[in-house]
């Protein structure tokens, strides 16, 4: 792009004052704030350098929160790309007639957005002791959930399906396009050479869609292992997730080492970071395809 | 198309469907339940004369506007500045705009917590007006990704370079150009920045937990470890208005594609 003319450093000029506010708000109040975290991480209570509070993770409870962080991720991410891809693949291959893509992808663009404590109780006046499923099974079926099929809102599972209300759209939201990308011209090849519906899926469809679903994967893992809010609204401190020590780390010091609560910050950002590394990857590799 | 698969195309859809909508009706009429045996709006009467849930709420409002303000602020001179003077650096500013959504936002709460303490070369939460500052700051770099995105789309449809030469030519300094010529072009775009900042605002949680401000998001999480039924309500009322400003960004965005920018 700049070529023909020199390096933009090297001009004397101002033109990069204009970015200065931009550069200063941001520095001071996302960069400088994360990397404080960073570097806290990595220094004992008195400051020098030491890698004892990564290897402090490693103890108490703090392993096994990353691990139901991570299990209810994985779920929520997989659950949602399945049944997100459903709708998608259900509106975009005219199963259903084409008026819902609309309405669908309106909604979509709401409801992903919608992380949060009203989210929590919308679950909880659904599939709570006294919620609306949870009293219409026990009248009508005589199933009691949390006897019969051993459901329990304030679980992991009642986590996951709650972190499903926005990780379906979201997946919705960012596949759709991709599935649109399929051109009609690589199914009627297929079945000009023979294959059957399922061939073309296996052998065509899903080679080319496989970057755009893992990278989908990798977003909503991201997105729900961030969520705290929904989290801590619905499971108060019964479910011991990472997100949820963290908030009692900095309203309290429950580990009873500040430096401990950067380490675990930092685990956050590492994971979230590997997610979106591996989710920007994939799309580059993705949009080879679906142009 | 088999009818098989079209079978299944419904049963994934209606699914989905339910799953959207199955909850919001639960919450609906859970709040509802307030009195014994009848459906009555008791619940939403006793949160309205709460004058807990007026102080956040109005604080919540207030501060969505006031993060609204300072979005503006930022991000169109930076969105018209390097579309016009630096495109060069387009990519690296839209990288860091993103960064919101990879940081999360409590270790990005911790951070202020731990950087402008009172012991801090700035100390911002040692004061009242300086932790809601900072919570307003905090709340702009929450919604960087978003308002970013619109403005920046909303300068792709108009002609950036010959606007500001033709203003130029009148005489216009930068203020006037970016007031005057580049504001109005993109209000669309800056509306439905600015409603989506308005929803994710509104109902924040972990930003005005940790800084402990009194905003709506703490007090729903409070008073729902304490009520039986309010916080069904309250829910309801933040649902409808996350709604609502989500409908006002499909309105707005519908009407400027209508009326397309004039070049």
């Amino acid at each position: 792009m700049n070529q023909a003319r020199p390096a933009p450093w090297l001009r004397l000029n101002f033109t990069w004052l204009g970015l200065m506010p931009f550069v200063i708000f941001v520095g001071l109040f996302l960069v400088l704030p994360t990397m404080h975290i960073v570097i806290g991480a990595f220094h004992t209570r008195d400051g020098s350098f030491t890698l004892q509070n990564l290897i402090d993770l490693n103890s108490g409870t703090i392993p096994s929160s990353y691990w139901i962080s991570v299990k209810v991720s994985v779920a929520s991410a997989a659950l949602g790309c399945l049944i997100g891809f459903g709708m998608a693949a259900a509106v975009t291959f005219g199963a259903v007639p084409r008026w819902i893509r609309s309405p669908l992808m309106t909604f979509s663009g709401v409801a992903s957005n919608f992380a949060g404590v009203p989210l929590a109780f919308a679950f909880l006046a659904t599939f709570g002791p006294v919620g609306l499923v949870t009293v219409m099974l026990r009248q009508n079926f005589g199933i009691v959930l949390q006897r019969d099929l051993g459901f329990n809102i304030l679980s992991f599972w009642g986590l996951t399906i709650t972190y499903l209300f926005f990780q379906i759209p979201l997946m919705i939201l960012i596949i759709t396009p991709a599935l649109e990308g399929l051109r009609r011209e690589w199914r009627e090849a297929a079945e000009v050479l023979g294959a059957t519906g399922l061939q073309y899926w296996r052998m065509v469809a899903l080679p080319i869609l496989f970057p755009s679903l893992l990278g989908t994967f990798a977003l909503l893992f991201a997105n729900s292992f961030g969520a705290v809010a929904t989290a801590i609204a619905l499971t108060g401190s019964s479910l011991n997730i990472v997100p949820i020590q963290l908030f009692a780390q900095i309203r309290g010091d429950v580990l009873g080492n500040p430096n401990l609560g950067y380490a675990m910050a930092f685990g956050m950002i590492v994971v979230t970071a590997i997610a979106n590394v591996v989710y920007i990857w994939l799309r580059i590799r993705a949009e080879r395809w679906l142009k | 198309m088999s009818v098989w698969t079209r079978i299944v195309g419904w049963a994934v859809l209606i699914f989905g469907l339910l799953y959207f909508f199955v909850p919001l009706g639960g919450l609906f009429e859970f709040s509802l339940k307030a009195r014994r045996g009848v459906y009555s709006f008791d619940a939403y009467r006793e949160v309205f004369a709460d004058p807990q849930f007026q102080a956040t709420f109005s604080y919540s409002v207030v501060m969505a506007l006031v993060t609204i303000v300072i979005g503006i602020l930022i991000v169109v001179p930076t969105a018209f500045w390097v579309r016009l003077k630096m495109p060069w650096a387009r990519p690296y500013v839209e990288f860091v705009t993103l960064l919101p959504l990879v940081i999360p936002a409590i270790v990005v709460v911790f951070g202020y917590i731990r950087l402008y303490n009172t012991a801090s070369w700035l100390p911002l939460t040692g004061s009242i007006f300086g932790t809601n500052a900072l919570l307003a700051f905090g709340y702009t770099i929450l919604a960087l990704p978003y308002m970013y995105r619109a403005v920046d789309t909303g300068l792709r449809t108009i002609d950036v370079a010959t606007l500001t030469e033709a203003a130029q030519i009148l005489g216009a300094g930068w203020f006037t150009i970016l007031r005057r010529v580049i504001l109005p072009n993109v209000v669309p775009a800056v509306l439905s920045g600015a409603f989506l900042t308005f929803a994710i605002v509104i109902g924040e949680f972990t930003l005005a937990a940790l800084l402990d401000r009194p905003a709506f998001g703490p007090y729903l999480q409070r008073i729902g470890a304490n009520k039986a039924y309010e916080p069904f309500a309250l829910s309801v009322i933040a649902f409808a208005i996350t709604w609502a400003c989500l409908a006002l960004i499909q309105f707005v965005s519908r009407f400027s594609k209508a009326a397309p920018a004039r070049h």
